[in-house]
């Protein structure tokens, strides 16, 4: 399941949903993406998430069918927020389920990878210098690239 | 051919609108033909269109390379590099 929302979420209730009356799962990963403001020189008051309504969902829940359809899982959630959030507010959750833990580790890495290079999400800071659009790292496109078939998986980005 | 264009992020802010409906001249069968013709239109077009290399198109709601096809398109979108997550 994916959602876009500008609303917060909780990641235990999301998880208890997910698992509630299975005893199919062996292994649950979350991962959680949260505003930052690293504290150096330019201080982030806040950040602006803009995004394509229509194609945000088309692409999470392509790359949700294409997680589910290289490993085996039991059920899978992609929740991305936009609006304006502050540091430290969550912004995307991505959940997996599956009966042995690689599985789940795997497909919770490769969605995220995968949702950094074509999610069509665009971040804007405020920062005290003035707003600023965050730029594309070179390592977000290294690290997708290592999911595609035959690629090497010793070159992952951060 | 009437046509929907939208533009997100900076080439948004540098094109002034997000969203428009355009007639698109004769010639006109590529990505790249449209971002051409775009950038001729006004200061803010040109703006943005002039960092062409760096900006990612979206063919109805599907990522697409500059040198894809737009004969049958209904929508077609413009952004930099995606930045979510």
């Amino acid at each position: 399941m994916i959602r876009v929302q500008s609303e917060n979420f909780d990641i235990g209730t999301e998880i208890e949903q997910l698992r509630a009356g299975r005893t199919d799962v062996g292994a649950i990963v979350s991962f959680t993406g949260t505003v930052r403001d690293l504290g150096g020189v330019e201080r982030i008051s806040d950040m602006t998430l803009e995004h394509y309504p229509g194609m945000t969902e088309r692409a999470l829940e392509a790359l949700e069918a294409d997680a589910r359809a290289r490993w085996p899982l039991q059920d899978s959630l992609v929740i991305h927020r936009h609006g304006t959030l502050q540091p430290g507010e969550n912004i995307v959750l991505v959940v997996t389920l599956s009966k042995h833990r690689q599985a789940a580790f795997e497909a919770a890495a490769f969605m995220m990878d995968d949702l950094k290079t074509r999610a069509p999400f665009w971040k804007k800071e405020t920062t005290d210098t003035g707003p600023r659009w965050v730029e594309a790292r070179e390592s977000d496109d290294v690290a997708a690239a290592r999911w595609q078939r035959g690629a090497s998986n010793e070159t992952a980005g951060e | 051919m009437s046509i929907k264009l939208l533009y997100f992020a900076w080439v948004r802010e540098q094109v002034g609108v997000g969203e428009e409906t355009v007639d698109l001249p004769d010639g006109i069968t590529t990505v790249s033909d449209l971002m051409t013709w775009l950038k001729s239109r006004d200061e803010g077009y040109a703006a943005a269109f002039a960092k062409a290399p760096l900006i990612r198109a979206a063919v109805d709601q599907e990522h697409a390379q500059h040198d894809a096809s737009i004969s049958d398109a209904r929508e077609i979108a413009f952004f930099p590099p995606v930045t979510g997550g």
